[in-house]
């Protein structure tokens, strides 16, 4: 197939950046997406010019490392996907594809596709944990686990911290990252004594960190590659109002 | 590519005495240091996976100084985060006769007796302690209905030891290890570096006292100094260029402590995969692993006959060769990844295998779902076979899946004692960046073990009694300046060359090389082609390569291509290993030792050691043999037959 990009290029924070059209010929449907930026940057690289930067690393859905807006949709339009699951055979020969960076005020732009997303590292430290120093733990089968809450905490707990729910939330909300942690050790007998001031801390450094709030436009389940449920919010929500109530 | 020999290892410093004993031995002689000194001792992590992410957290809670650093953008996507199938301990919770020694001389068998009985036993115990903590942190591993935690069985062992978290264990372990080390930033023990590259290791006085990386996003070159040292930076299975870890995982960083004087141990040892979705094109950026539980259900075919191009489902029973049942009746499909890698290679090699260019062979769910229905199976695979749909864009509920080996995990790295110190006092390496559980070949699951219990269990103990000497005083200013010059002489040196190809054309060309002369079958003859093709492909790497942008801000390109350098480096030392060692031995399989059935030969006379490679300026590595004793497993030919 042949294709037509429109890539965003922005050389560093300080550069105001710029969409720049390059064609792509002899692209295998089999490719994946990232396979098929390399080939045009290969190419870059040899013409002299500056390759697109853009993050990855696993290559294959769970480090959530990789993260692109793909014709307007975070992660593109197929549903369930990161950016580097994505494959050719699910664009249209002869297409024009946009592509750009996450954009949220917290997120910064580095360099290209590149954004910095420190701020979800510090919601954690905020309190995304539970605290047993190593060597303190009692055997693991001295609280058993309903198998529903196991399985459910592990549902939320499947987040890989790309921010596709930053960038496609219209507030640029980070709800659904922090309710995914907050949902995940809520839901666990070991997570209960830190749950309340955990949700309090967390909900704070979100707001801190200059991410907008939720509205329930449900635009972040949407795009979420993991399928992290909308009502994990609804959880935060409750948890965080019992903590200020306290 | 020639060597010498130099003196034997003598001494591991494991303690002496009956081996259920020798750890509580190590534990107790190991000095403590003063909680009030801790504050003064300044500890360098580099890397936060399992191995890493543990360590630096455990020696935060612990009150040391700690930096850590990773090249991504956040220590939780360390490649750890891929584990897919699950982690391996002693638990015995489900009394089908597991026990701490189980563990252990599966591991010993396992590893093909080329592992150190002393740490294979501290790893089966320490097991156990890993499973509490991680469900401490909430880690949600599966549970059965009576709230327990489930197990499952896993390529190569007889009894369920392994515990999961569906399809992605190393995740949430990795997300446990991750989440108590940015517990440990928010309190201040840990200072965290990220998209941070080490580029070469600071040795003074005989000392590992530092490293000098590269800010990634400015191109600044920093210099970290401390008074230890400790690398978790993965293994090296890229230098295949295609393999199943993460694009950036690369040797540099244990390459460089390698130059500085750290022995690299076992080299060759490399693991390859038997269940990864096969090569599509060549584009292909890097092959994805379908976990090995698989075999668990499903059974690996190949048709009968040579060049059978009918569709899997016209193919009748008795037209089909279920191969590793056929050979291996006792394990079935069930056998080492060794084993069925090899098994699998041989079947194409014959005309039989299936897909693109003939590499490849089934891994057909059809009679599990007939048994269990298809709602247990994808209770249990649903992932799974959803990543092999989204890749291949073929329903394995339909039509069986296809695999083909390919490289996942590398047992050699830096050589460590028992105290998981290297030959550089200060310089202490764990995970899979060190060579010392999993002898010639890990058993599956035994990896995420094996990181954490360095981690969280091993590493505090032993660093502790190293700190107990220090603080160490200041780096002599001449040892670190000598390091930061040939650092940023490097990175000029690749701008400069400014040739026709790219960092990754060389990559390709030697992860080809690699695969095709020193993959999976190894023969003299390919080893000395090898070895005589590398030399004169880095030279033209470093006459042609052609590095784009400037070192003054964030380059992929020239990442790259100094992680491709160090690869030409240590291509090299993993052929001559292999070239020297003329037995095959788990993952080394060399075509001259073998035995009638084609099984993999061992040579326990010339061989029952572990290779240690020393570094010289000159060019000429130095070996230096480490015999391995066993006093507990008695060696044998394994047979999985
Ligand atoms: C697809 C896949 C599935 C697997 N499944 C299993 C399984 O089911 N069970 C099992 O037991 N094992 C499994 N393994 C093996 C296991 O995952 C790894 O061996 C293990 O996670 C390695 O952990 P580690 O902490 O040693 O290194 P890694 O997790 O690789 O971490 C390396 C760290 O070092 C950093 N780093 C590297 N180089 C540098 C540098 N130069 N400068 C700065 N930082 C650097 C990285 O940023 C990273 O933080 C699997 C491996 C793969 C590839
Ligand atoms: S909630 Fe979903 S979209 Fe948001 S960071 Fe987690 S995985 Fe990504
Ligand atoms: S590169 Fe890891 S999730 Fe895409």
């Amino acid at each position: 197939m042949n294709l037509t990009l429109r890539v965003w290029r922005q050389s560093g924070p300080s550069d105001a950046g710029r969409m720049v059209t390059y064609r792509v010929e002899e692209v295998s449907p089999d490719m994946s997406f990232l396979e098929m930026l390399d080939v045009l940057n290969e190419r870059l690289i040899l013409e002299g010019d500056d390759p697109i930067a853009f993050d990855h690393d696993c290559r294959e859905g769970i480090c959530g490392m990789c993260g692109m807006v793909i014709n307007g949709v975070a992660h593109g339009e197929q549903r369930a996907t990161t950016t580097c699951q994505l494959h050719m055979r699910h664009f249209e020969d002869n297409a024009t594809i946009t592509i750009e960076p996450w954009r949220a005020a917290p997120f910064p732009v580095v360099k290209d596709l590149v954004v910095d997303r420190s701020a979800f590292d510090r919601i954690i430290q905020a309190g995304g944990f539970v605290s047993v120093p190593a060597g303190s733990a009692p055997d693991a089968h001295s609280v058993p686990v309903r198998k529903e809450d196991a399985d459910a905490a592990f549902d939320a707990a499947t987040c890989i911290g790309c921010g596709a729910c930053v960038a496609a939330c219209p507030n640029g909300s980070a709800s659904l990252f922090t309710a995914a942690k907050i949902t995940h050790l809520s839901l666990l007998p070991q997570g209960q004594p830190e749950r309340l001031s955990r949700a309090k801390a967390m909900v704070d450094q979100m707001d801190a960190e200059g991410f907008g709030g939720c509205t329930n436009t449900g635009e972040c389940t949407a795009v979420c590659p993991k399928g992290i449920p909308l009502d994990t919010i609804a959880q935060m929500n409750t948890d965080y109002l019992k903590a200020n109530a306290k | 590519m020639k060597y010498t020999e130099g003196p034997e290892i003598r001494d591991t410093k494991a303690p002496e005495g009956p081996i259920e004993e020798r750890w509580e031995k190590r534990k107790f002689s190991a000095r403590l240091v003063n909680p009030a000194n801790k504050r003064k001792l300044n500890v360098i992590v580099v890397g936060t996976g399992l191995a890493g992410g543990s360590a630096a957290a455990t020696l935060g809670e612990l009150g040391y100084n700690v930096k850590s650093f990773c090249y991504q953008d956040t220590p939780r996507r360390a490649h750890s985060i891929a584990a897919q199938g699950g982690i391996n301990a002693a638990k015995n919770y489900r009394g089908d006769g597991d026990s701490i020694y189980r563990l252990f001389y599966d591991t010993v068998k396992g590893g093909d007796f080329r592992a150190r009985e002393s740490n294979v036993y501290r790893l089966a115990q320490v097991s156990v302690n890993i499973i509490d903590q991680a469900v401490a942190q909430g880690v949600p591993f599966a549970r059965e209905y009576g709230g327990l935690l489930d197990t499952r069985s896993f390529g190569g062992a007889q009894v369920s030891r392994t515990f999961y978290a569906r399809g992605q264990t190393g995740q949430q372990l990795l997300l446990g290890a991750y989440q108590a080390l940015e517990r440990q930033i928010a309190a201040g023990t840990v200072e965290m570096f990220t998209r941070h590259e080490m580029l070469d290791l600071i040795v003074a006085d005989g000392r590992a006292r530092g490293i000098i990386v590269r800010d990634m996003v400015t191109g600044e070159i920093e210099r970290h100094t401390a008074d230890a040292v400790v690398l978790a930076t993965g293994g090296y299975g890229n230098v295949f260029f295609l393999s199943t870890n993460a694009k950036g995982c690369n040797t540099t960083a244990i390459w460089r402590a390698h130059e500085r004087g750290a022995y690299f141990a076992n080299p060759c040892y490399t693991q390859i995969h038997p269940t990864c979705i096969p090569v599509s094109g060549e584009y292909q950026s890097k092959l994805t692993l379908m976990s090995e539980s698989l075999r668990n259900d499903g059974r690996v075919w190949v048709p009968l006959r040579k060049d059978d191009k009918r569709a899997p489902g016209d193919i009748p029973e008795d037209e089909r060769d279920y191969y590793l049942e056929r050979i291996y009746p006792a394990f079935g499909n069930l056998v080492p990844r060794d084993i069925a890698s090899r098994a699998a290679k041989n079947v194409c090699d014959e005309g039989r295998g299936v897909g693109p260019g003939g590499l490849g062979v089934y891994l057909d769910f059809r009679d599990a779902i007939n048994r269990l229905g298809r709602d247990a199976v994808e209770k249990k695979y649903g992932n799974l076979f959803e990543m092999y749909e989204r890749i291949t864009g073929e329903n394995p509920y339909d039509v069986p899946m296809r695999i083909y080996p390919a490289v996942h995990y590398t047992m050699g790295g830096l050589w460590v004692d028992y105290d998981l110190q290297s030959t550089i006092p200060g310089l202490f390496v764990i995970g899979e960046a060190n060579f010392s559980d999993h002898g010639a070949n890990r058993l599956g699951a035994s990896a995420l073990m094996q990181g954490l219990a360095d981690g969280y269990f091993v590493l505090p103990t032993t660093l502790g009694d190293y700190l107990a000497d220090g603080p160490f005083g200041e780096v002599d200013e001449a040892a670190v300046a000598e390091a930061e010059l040939k650092v940023r002489d490097r990175i000029e040196r690749l701008l400069a060359v400014n040739g026709t190809r790219t960092p990754d054309s060389f990559h390709r060309e030697l992860g080809r090389l690699m695969w095709d002369y020193c993959g999976m079958e190894r023969t003299e003859e390919s080893l000395r082609k090898a070895l005589e093709r590398i030399p004169e492909l880095r030279k033209e790497f470093w006459e042609n390569v052609k590095v784009s942008g400037t070192a003054e801000e964030l380059n992929q390109v020239l990442e790259k291509a100094g992680r491709v350098a160090d690869f030409f480096d240590l291509a090299e030392l993993m052929c001559l290993d292999a070239l020297v060692r003329t037995e095959s031995c788990g993952g080394h399989f060399r075509a001259e030792s073998q035995d009638a059935d084609g099984e993999a030969l061992r040579d326990d006379e010339a061989f029952a050691h572990v290779s240690a490679w020393e570094h010289s300026p000159d060019g000429e590595p130095v070996l230096h043999k480490e015999p391995l004793v066993y006093e507990y497993v008695k060696m044998t030919q394994r047979s999985y037959k």
